[in-house]
C-alpha cells in the first residue's frame, strides 16, 4: 500500500486545493463538543478531537431529507404526482478525520439500503460520492470496544484513505482508488518509505488500548427465540430505561426512519427523517393495537436487532461497531457491552448468564 | 436505479361503499400511464402502499385479481389520516399507488390441492382477490374443491355483496357465509362465529388441503385450534399480516417480527414459520 507522507505545513494549502473539486466536512468544535460539518471556506478541520458525540452518519443520511416533491397547484402538469426533487445535488464531497469506526459503520448500513430486490438511490447516490479520509485513533476512550466488534483504531478497510498522526507530520495510506484521486488532487505525493514496522506497531499500541469488549462468538447458535423470551436480560435492562432513544439518535449503524408527507405554499413534500424503535409510535397501529407497546419490548428491540436479528440476517457480525457512544450517553447507563455479553453466554436451561463486562 | 419510493400516479376511477355503517368503501383506480399497469404486475396477496400527496401513504391488500385487467381495487377501512381523507376524496381525484409490494399467497404450492379461504371482517380483501383468481376459467382447473368462510358482525357488514351471492350460487366453490347474530327472517347463511362455522362446514386438514386465514386476531386465536383438530398442519395454514409500515420495503425497520419483514417477507407466511418468530404483530 502506498504512504505519503503530509507535513503539517503543508496541511492547509493541500485543502484548499481538494476544495476545488469537493465540498470538505469535517470535525468542527461547537460549544463543548465535536461536531461533522461543513468546512466553509478558509474553515480547517480540528483533527486535535476524540470524535463527535453524535456519529457522523448524517453526512450520508440526513436526519431529515425531501425525497419526494410535487406541485399541490390544481393548474400545474405535476400535481399530485410526486417526482424527485430536481434540485437534488450530489457533488464529489470529502469527509476528513471520520474515525475507523464510523466508516466501518456504512457497510453494515448499506446491508439494509442495498438488497437485490430494492436499493434506495437516496443513501447510495451520497456514499458513492463520498470519499472519506480518515483519522486512526491513537486514544480511544474507555467505553470504545471497536477491535471486538468488527472493527478497530487502525483499521482502514472502509477508508479511501487514512491519515497516521505522527507530531509534524500525517501519514497517509492511499487505500481506494477514490483515495488516490483525492491525493492527487491535494498534491499530497511526498512516498513515505520503509515506515510499515512503525505503522504496525503504532497501530498495536492503539489496539492494546482498548480496554473492554464484547463477546460474539456464540450469538449466531444461540436459538433466537430462547434469546427472544430471555426475560432475565430485558426486565432488569428494561426498568432502568426511560425510552429517550438516546442510543439510536447517536449510533452510527441504527438506519431506521419515518416517512411523512407535508404541504408548503403550493408544494408538497414527501420527507424522511430519522426514527427510533424506542418510541411506542414507532409501530402503533391505526387500531391502537402495538405490538411493540412495552419498553421492554421496545428495549429488547434494539438489541435484539444489533445482536441477533442482524447476526442472523447477514452472517456477517453483529450491527454495532464498537464507538461506544450509547454507552457514553445512555441516561441511566444501559450498557450494550454488558447486554451483549449476556447475550452471548445465556443458558436458556438455567435462564442465567454472565453479567460482565470485561 | 429504479426509485422504489415514486408511486405511480393513479386517478380514482369509481367510489363504492360497501358496508351499512359506511366504514369501508372500496376504490376503484386507474393508471394515468397505461404503461404502468403492466409495471404493476401482481399476484394475489400482495399489498400496495397508497400514496396521497401532502398526507402520507398507508399499506393495503389489493382486492383485485391479477385476472381483472385495466384497474386495482383496494377496501379501505375509515381509521387513520390517510385512510379518513380517502373516505373524504372523489371519483377523478388523482393520487399514487407504490407497490406491487411483499409476497403472495403460496399459488404454485397450491396448485393441485384443496384450498380453504377462512375470512372475517374486513380482512376478506387479498382473499377477494385469491378467489377471482381461482375462479378465473384459465385456473379454476388447477385447484380440486375450494371452500369460502367467511363472517362479519352483521349482514349489511360483509364486503362484496353481489359476489358473494354469485359465489354461492356456484358448483365447483363451497361457499359458507355467517354472521355474528342476524334477526333477519329471509337471512339464508349461516349464523354463528367463524371458528364454528369451520368446525361444522371445514374440510378434513389432509395432506393436500390447504387453509388460508385472514382476519381479527380474535378470529385468528379461536380458529387455530379449530384447524388443529380438523387436522391441519402447521405449514398447511397460511396467514397475512399486518404491521405499521413506512418504506414497505424492507428498509425503514418497524414492522420486523423477529429477522423478518412482514413488508418484504411478508405479508404472507405459514403458521410454521410464524411459529418460529416473535410474536410481534
Amino acid at each position: 500500500m502506498k504512504v505519503i507522507r503530509i507535513d503539517k505545513n503543508d496541511w492547509a494549502e493541500g485543502i484548499e486545493k481538494i476544495r476545488k473539486t469537493y465540498s470538505l466536512i469535517g470535525p468542527v468544535k461547537e460549544k463543548f463538543y465535536h461536531i461533522f460539518a461543513n468546512l466553509g471556506s478558509g474553515q480547517m478541520p480540528d483533527m486535535e478531537f476524540t470524535n463527535s458525540r453524535i456519529s457522523p452518519k448524517y453526512i450520508i443520511y440526513p436526519q431529515s431529507e425531501i425525497i419526494l416533491k410535487c406541485s399541490m397547484n390544481a393548474e400545474e402538469e405535476d400535481y399530485k404526482i410526486y417526482r424527485e426533487p430536481e434540485d437534488k445535488e450530489y457533488k464529489e464531497k470529502a469527509v476528513l478525520g471520520i474515525r475507523p469506526c464510523d466508516a466501518d459503520s456504512l457497510p453494515v448500513v448499506m446491508r439494509n439500503f442495498d438488497t437485490d430486490e430494492y436499493k434506495d438511490p437516496y443513501w447510495l447516490r451520497a456514499f458513492e460520492t463520498t470519499t472519506l479520509v480518515g483519522l486512526a485513533c491513537d486514544a480511544p476512550c474507555p467505553s470504545c470496544f471497536c477491535t471486538s466488534a468488527g472493527s478497530g483504531p487502525y483499521n482502514h478497510k472502509n477508508l479511501d484513505v487514512m491519515l497516521i498522526d505522527n507530531k509534524d507530520h500525517y501519514l497517509a495510506e492511499i487505500i481506494t482508488e477514490k483515495g488516490e484521486k483525492l491525493a492527487e488532487a491535494a498534491g499530497w505525493q511526498d512516498k513515505a518509505e520503509g515506515i510499515a514496522d512503525e505503522i504496525a506497531k503504532r497501530k498495536s499500541d492503539a489496539e492494546s488500548k482498548i480496554e473492554s469488549n464484547v463477546h460474539t462468538d456464540n450469538l449466531a447458535k444461540q436459538p433466537l427465540l430462547d434469546l427472544y423470551e430471555a426475560t432475565s436480560i430485558w426486565e432488569k435492562a428494561a426498568f432502568a430505561c426511560i425510552n429517550c432513544g438516546t442510543c439510536t439518535y447517536v449510533c452510527p449503524t441504527c438506519w431506521c426512519f419515518d416517512i411523512q408527507d407535508e404541504v408548503y405554499g403550493r408544494e408538497g413534500f414527501r420527507i424522511r427523517n430519522w426514527d427510533s424503535c424506542m418510541y411506542p409510535l414507532f409501530t402503533l397501529h391505526a387500531s391502537a393495537h402495538n405490538p411493540r407497546g412495552t419498553k421492554l419490548a421496545r428495549l429488547r428491540q434494539r438489541f435484539m436487532h444489533k445482536l441477533k436479528y442482524y447476526v442472523d440476517k447477514y452472517e456477517n457480525g453483529i450491527q454495532c461497531t464498537g464507538c461506544g457512544r450509547c454507552v457514553r450517553l445512555c441516561p441511566v447507563n444501559i450498557d450494550i457491552r454488558r447486554i451483549c455479553n449476556m447475550m452471548n453466554s445465556y443458558d436458556p436451561e438455567t435462564c442465567t448468564c454472565e453479567a460482565t463486562v470485561s | 436505479m429504479e426509485n422504489p419510493y415514486i408511486p405511480y400516479p393513479v386517478r380514482i376511477d369509481e367510489i363504492k361503499t360497501e358496508t351499512e355503517d359506511k366504514s369501508l368503501k372500496t376504490f376503484k383506480f386507474v393508471f394515468l400511464n397505461p404503461e404502468d399497469e403492466e409495471k404493476f404486475s401482481y399476484r394475489a396477496g400482495q399489498f400496495a402502499e397508497l400514496s396521497i400527496p401532502g398526507i402520507g401513504e398507508i399499506p393495503i391488500g389489493i382486492a383485485s385479481s391479477p385476472t381483472e385487467k385495466g384497474f386495482v381495487k383496494f377496501t379501505i377501512f375509515k381509521t387513520g389520516k390517510v385512510t379518513s381523507y380517502l373516505h373524504s376524496m372523489k371519483e377523478g381525484d388523482i393520487m399514487g399507488i407504490r407497490g406491487p409490494l411483499g409476497n403472495w399467497y403460496p399459488w404454485e404450492t397450491l396448485e393441485g390441492k384443496n384450498v380453504v379461504i377462512i375470512g372475517g371482517g374486513f380482512a376478506f380483501t387479498t382473499l377477494r382477490s385469491s378467489i377471482i383468481y381461482m375462479l378465473d376459467p384459465e385456473n379454476r382447473q388447477k385447484f380440486k374443491d375450494i371452500h369460502v368462510i367467511y363472517g362479519a358482525r352483521s349482514p349489511g357488514m360483509l364486503l362484496y355483496k353481489d359476489e358473494l351471492e354469485s359465489w354461492a350460487a356456484r358448483d365447483d366453490l363451497n361457499m359458507h357465509i355467517t354472521v355474528d347474530s342476524c334477526d333477519d327472517p329471509e337471512w339464508t347463511h349461516h349464523t354463528g362465529f367463524v371458528p364454528t362455522v369451520t368446525e361444522q362446514e371445514g374440510p378434513a386438514g389432509t395432506e393436500d388441503t390447504y387453509a388460508i386465514v385472514c382476519g381479527p386476531p380474535i378470529m385468528i386465536k379461536f380458529t387455530q385450534p379449530v384447524l388443529d383438530k380438523l387436522g391441519y398442519s402447521e405449514d398447511r395454514i397460511i396467514m397475512s399480516l399486518e404491521n405499521r409500515m413506512k418504506c414497505g420495503i424492507g428498509m425503514c425497520g418497524r414492522c420486523n417480527i423477529g429477522k423478518e419483514f412482514v413488508c418484504k417477507d411478508g405479508p404472507v407466511f405459514t403458521l410454521q414459520q410464524l411459529n418460529q418468530t416473535p410474536k410481534e404483530y
